[in-house]
């Protein structure tokens, strides 16, 4: 897959990527916030099959899945981090947005066109030309993964059973 | 093969002898809690697409605490829903308004030494001071687990703090909080687990236990936790708990840690975080004397008894500044009825505090109390991220209850040992 670049720092928190005052609204309007207090015009621009690539621990804060469910419904494919703060970690698989843990991710600029191989963590930066690497994601959630969440996962573990 | 406390109770859930740090686990879960905001809103739409209940009713329990009181009609629609939901499953363990769910968890008797539980709310480590292994977690993964009894974990290795010597006058647990976060930074519990140990751990009451673990989510640790003891034991049977089979429960001696901190509490500052991060905490004494537009005494970290008694004991003969305001809002209803029985909050509206309903409220920009544009609030919650407590340019500062309200008498940021008749006032 591939997608222009959205570059941010280090510890961003769920508060900036779902502010509270806008918790008890719809998603989209959480989603029209995502990000303000950083970039204003993050919301509005970013479009579907975009990344984001941020520093370490990114999400750090609250245990509110709608900081990643924004992400995702604002059309981002992946978040390319240096580390990730643990609960926002699971949300993203948990609602089918792809969290990569790559140390490469100071080579990759602002408005960078990125190709991404999941399968083998294989990351071409398109418009330098160079090739990073991610880590591959662990096996159980790689299930996540390939389900498209842990809804749909669930889905197709009760059906097993119940064909059993 | 030693273990820690940790692995223990993972292991117990897991149905296994031992695990090792690094494998993933699938746990039963012994509790699982959540509230209006991350709960029924949320996981109903799953459990109704999956086309099943919660798995066990009993293990479930639910706090409406965020959304409280309705503000709004989408407010109120939050927490009517949240009721309905409850009735629906048949869910006896509700708590509707009776304040935050860290805190309401185990006044009323939920918790016992050596549970597997979750939360879902990222300051579910809180229950880590009685010996659990509890871990916030997501809506979704929560609906996983109401749907299964069941859960993963990456089993964590554990980071011991240590703590040696005696807080002095005027220094409490939120301080210890504050100075952990200043001394591993906001990802150092790297979603390990943080133990925390030593006499001076030993020395707090299950309040202040409580307030310590709580921000093991500002370290981005999965857990804090603190082995149970009498203090645990005596505040389980007061609350009308269950002690349980793990009432003894703790890591082995020779188990393996990754790091041991070893921190004294002789010369431990009252502490403060600089706008934007709990990680800017350094000693009150290094502060400007910031002028504040707000004081805020609330949330699970900030906003217990001891916490409301602290800042009585700050307050006692004082009056708020004009040039500020001060708004306290207690953890829980017991709590405000512990406070008026004790005189402590006939202390704190003398002085003009404002007092709030009990909920999350401030603390996380929900409701009453937000920030204006450019306000500085001092505040005795666990985090200070930008625009969290309302406006994008609003500056949040942490500390502990104390400094809070020496802070909103002089309405500046103030030592509270200054109004400390026998203490080490500079």
């Amino acid at each position: 897959m591939t997608g222009r670049v959205w570059k941010f720092g280090d510890d961003i928190d769920t508060d900036r990527l779902t502010p509270g005052t806008y918790m008890k609204g719809s998603l989209e309007i959480l989603a029209s916030h995502c990000l303000e207090s950083v970039r204003d015009d993050f919301a509005k621009q970013v479009s579907s099959g975009d990344f984001v690539v941020v520093g370490k621990n990114f999400g750090m804060g609250s245990s509110r899945e709608q900081a990643a469910e924004v992400l995702r419904h604002l059309g981002v494919k992946a978040v390319i981090a240096k580390s990730f703060a643990g609960i926002f970690y699971r949300n993203s698989f948990n609602l089918g947005l792809l969290a990569l843990i790559s140390r490469d991710v100071d080579q990759i600029s602002e408005g960078d066109n990125l190709d991404v191989d999941i399968e083998t963590g294989r990351i071409l930066n398109l418009t330098t030309g160079t090739t990073l690497v991610c880590e591959p994601v662990p096996e159980n959630l790689a299930d996540l993964v390939h389900a498209g969440g842990l809804v749909p996962f669930l889905e197709n573990k009760f059906a097993k059973e119940a064909s059993v | 093969m030693s273990q820690t406390l940790a692995q223990k109770i993972i292991a117990r859930a897991a149905g296994k002898n031992i695990v090792q740090a690094g494998e993933i686990a699938t746990c039963k879960v012994d509790l699982a809690m959540i509230h209006d905001s991350g709960g029924p809103r949320r996981v109903k739409p799953i459990l109704d697409h999956l086309g099943v209940k919660v798995w066990d009713s009993n293990k479930v329990v639910v706090v409406s605490d965020h959304f409280v009181p309705a503000f709004d009609q989408e407010s109120a629609a939050i927490l009517k829903g949240t009721r309905e939901w409850v009735r629906s499953q048949a869910i006896s363990r509700f708590y509707d308004q009776q304040g935050i769910c860290h805190v309401v968890l185990p006044e009323r008797g939920n918790l016992s030494p050596g549970l597997f539980v979750v939360g879902g709310d990222s300051h579910s480590p809180t229950g880590g001071a009685f010996g659990c292994f509890m871990f916030g977690m997501g809506a979704t993964d929560m609906a996983g687990v109401l749907a299964t009894g069941e859960t993963w974990v990456k089993v964590p290795e554990t980071i011991l703090i240590r703590w040696s010597g005696k807080l002095q006058q005027g220094v409490c647990a939120k301080d210890m909080a504050l100075f952990h976060c200043a001394q591993l930074g906001m990802d150092g519990g790297d979603y390990q687990v943080v133990e925390y140990t030593g006499e001076t751990i030993s020395d707090l009451d299950m309040e202040g236990r409580m307030t310590v673990c709580n921000m093991a989510a500002e370290l981005g640790a999965q857990t804090g936790m603190i082995a149970a003891d009498h203090v645990t034991h005596d505040y389980i049977n007061t609350a009308g708990g269950e002690l349980g089979p793990y009432a003894e429960l703790s890591g082995d001696d020779d188990a393996s840690y990754r790091i041991i901190h070893e921190f004294n509490a002789d010369g431990l500052e009252p502490q403060v975080a600089a706008p934007h991060s709990p990680a800017k905490s350094t000693d009150v004494s290094n502060v400007e004397q910031a002028a504040l537009d707000q004081c805020y005494i609330g949330a699970c970290t900030g906003a217990k008894l001891e916490d409301l008694q602290a800042a009585a004991e700050i307050l006692k003969g004082h009056e708020v500044a004009s040039s500020t305001r001060l708004l306290i809002a207690p953890a829980s209803t017991r709590v405000t009825a512990q406070a008026a029985a004790d005189g402590t909050l006939a202390v704190l509206t003398k002085s003009g505090a404002i007092m709030m309903p009990s909920g999350c409220g401030a603390c996380a920009g929900y409701g009453a109390g937000q920030l204006a544009e450019d306000e500085v609030c001092l505040s005795s919650t666990a985090r200070n991220f930008q625009g969290r407590m309302g406006a994008k340019s609003s500056m949040v500062y942490l500390s502990s209850p104390a400094t809070v309200a020496a802070s909103a008498i002089k309405g500046y940021i103030t030592d509270p040992r200054e109004f400390l008749s026998s203490g080490d006032a500079q």
